[in-house]
Parts: structure tokens; C-alpha cells; sequence
């Protein structure tokens, strides 16, 4: 039921965003919200065991602003490192690529998702493949580092920072 | 006044935009296997395309502020898709990197390749078990 209920309204809410500015009534019409409504349910009906699987660890509010402050401040940050040392070899054709296993020690496939994606936008890293039982990645790097190699899986902090703890924060 | 000063940051942000773009384009054509042009693919469009948008936005915001509520539109489509294009553009390059891997492409002047040594039977057996 309150599966439901959560999927209804997120459902509503993004209905809203995509339709402001079609009428008077704040910036919607009445048509636009009684519509919005009625789909919203039929699809808060259908989607409520996909939307929300187990349990509601991620309703948490101080969870999304520990993301946000994730995604505004170290994520942007290297992204943008990323994009100069990307232009940088692209100008330079300097490359010593090599493809390393790392285990960042997540359980949760949200977790995984989140870091995968994020070492895909950042310094000069690549996700391949993950191995399902131990969710180990495998990451193709542009310009693998000699030191990081003396020890097998190869230390995270050396191509990722410290994503994995603020991960382990938002989504564990 | 104040319009004008917002044009002149939409218009530098588009250029910074096209600028990483455009580096996206020429890494295409000088790295040398499948992985490395997959690095500037995913990482100069994104990042150029968090500009473009931003440019977007910001010009709607404008036009929303100087009283024309429609334009509200044109900002919250384009951070829309702007968020569908940071979900959606890492995971098709790891889909990409992971179907060469495994039709056997090897990363060129590689130093060194832990996932040769992974069997890709173990995870097809995994995956019979949980049908």
C-alpha cells in the first residue's frame, strides 16, 4: 500500500514538471492536474513492485542531500579534472591504458550502479564488467599508474578517490 | 542591463559546450582501439552537454522571469534530458565495452588485462540457476 502510495505520488510530481505552463491555475491547468491524476494512479497501480523492491532505505531525505552534496562538490570537481586530462591526451596522443580490477567492497545494486556510472565520468577510468558474487569491477584506464600495480585487486583509492565511502553513505 | 549580462554567460556557456564536443570528435578519431575512444565519447559529450544545457536553462529561466510562464517549460524539459543523458550515457558505454570485451577485442598497448583470466561460462551458469 505504501508502495503505492510513493510510486502515485512520485508519478504526479514528474507529470507536473513536464506540464507547467498550460494554464492559469498556478502554472497548470485544470484539465492537465485531473489528467495527470487519474494516469498517475493507473501507473502507481501497475509499477508499485518495480519502483520499490525491498524496503524504503532510500525515502531517507538526508540521504538525497548527502547525494546532492556528492554530485555538486568531489563528482564535479573530478569530472571536470577528467575532461582537461581527456583533452589533454586527445591534443598529446599520450596513452599507457591497461584494463584493472578494483573491489570497492559495495552490497547493494543501487550502490554499484551509482559507482560504475560515476568512475565512467570521472579521471580517466572505464567500466568494463563486474563480477556478480563479489561485485568487483573491472576498469579499463587510460594511464595506468605503475605504483598501483605492486598489489592485486588494485587499491581503489587510485582510480576512483573517495567515491566508494560517499556511496556506502548515500545508498548502504 | 541585467538581460544582456545573462546573454553574454548563455553564450560563453555555449561555447565552452561545443568546445568539449568537439574534443569528443577529435579523440574519436586519434585514439586507437574500441576503450579509448570510448573514454572521450562518454566523458568530453557529457560534460559538454551539462553547458549546452545549462545554457538552455538559463535562457528559459530568463524569458520565465521576465513574464512569459511557458518558457518554464523549455528549462524543466532540458534539465530533464539533461538527467537522462548523465543516467544513459555511462551505462551504454559499459554495455559497449563489455560486448567487445567479450567478442574478444583486446584493449591495443594494454600493460596490463586482469579480465582476460575471467571465464564468461561462470556468469552464464549463474544466470541458469536464478531462472
Amino acid at each position: 500500500m505504501l508502495a503505492f502510495v510513493v510510486t502515485t505520488i512520485l508519478c504526479f510530481i514528474t507529470y507536473l514538471l513536464l506540464t507547467t505552463g498550460s494554464g492559469t491555475l498556478g502554472l497548470w491547468s485544470l484539465e492537465e492536474i485531473l489528467f495527470g491524476a487519474i494516469l498517475s494512479l493507473i501507473v502507481g497501480f501497475l509499477a508499485r513492485t518495480i519502483l520499490i523492491k525491498d524496503n524504503f532505505r532510500m525515502a531517507n531525505p538526508v540521504r538525497w542531500v548527502i547525494f546532492i552534496v556528492y554530485v555538486i562538490g568531489p563528482f564535479f570537481v573530478s569530472m571536470a579534472k577528467a575532461n582537461i586530462d581527456v583533452a589533454y591526451r586527445v591534443i598529446t596522443g599520450r596513452i599507457n591504458p591497461g584494463i584493472v580490477k578494483i573491489s570497492p567492497d559495495l552490497k547493494t545494486d543501487l550502490g554499484i550502479t551509482m559507482l560504475a556510472n560515476s568512475i565512467t565520468l570521472t579521471p580517466g577510468t572505464l567500466s568494463v564488467d563486474i563480477d556478480e558474487d563479489k561485485n568487483d569491477l573491472y576498469i579499463h584506464w587510460i594511464n595506468v599508474k605503475k605504483k598501483a600495480l605492486e598489489k592485486k585487486p588494485v587499491d581503489y583509492k587510485y582510480v576512483c578517490g573517495t567515491f566508494p565511502n560517499w556511496i556506502r553513505r548515500i545508498a548502504e | 542591463m541585467l538581460s544582456e549580462i545573462v546573454d553574454i554567460i548563455v553564450y560563453i556557456l555555449l561555447a565552452i559546450g561545443v568546445f568539449f564536443n568537439l574534443l569528443a570528435g577529435v579523440g574519436l578519431l586519434r585514439f586507437p582501439d574500441v576503450y579509448t575512444r570510448l573514454h572521450a565519447g562518454t566523458k568530453c559529450t557529457t560534460f559538454g552537454s551539462i553547458f549546452i544545457c545549462g545554457s538552455v536553462v538559463l535562457l528559459g529561466l530568463k524569458y520565465w522571469i521576465q513574464g512569459n510562464p511557458e518558457y518554464s517549460t523549455l528549462s524543466i524539459h532540458t534539465a530533464g534530458a539533461l538527467i537522462a543523458i548523465l543516467l544513459t550515457n555511462p551505462t551504454g558505454a559499459h554495455a559497449i565495452a563489455r560486448a567487445a570485451h567479450r567478442s574478444g577485442v583486446a584493449p591495443v598497448r594494454a600493460i596490463v588485462d586482469d579480465l582476460k583470466n575471467k571465464t564468461v561460462e561462470k556468469s552464464a551458469k549463474k544466470k541458469e540457476v536464478k531462472k
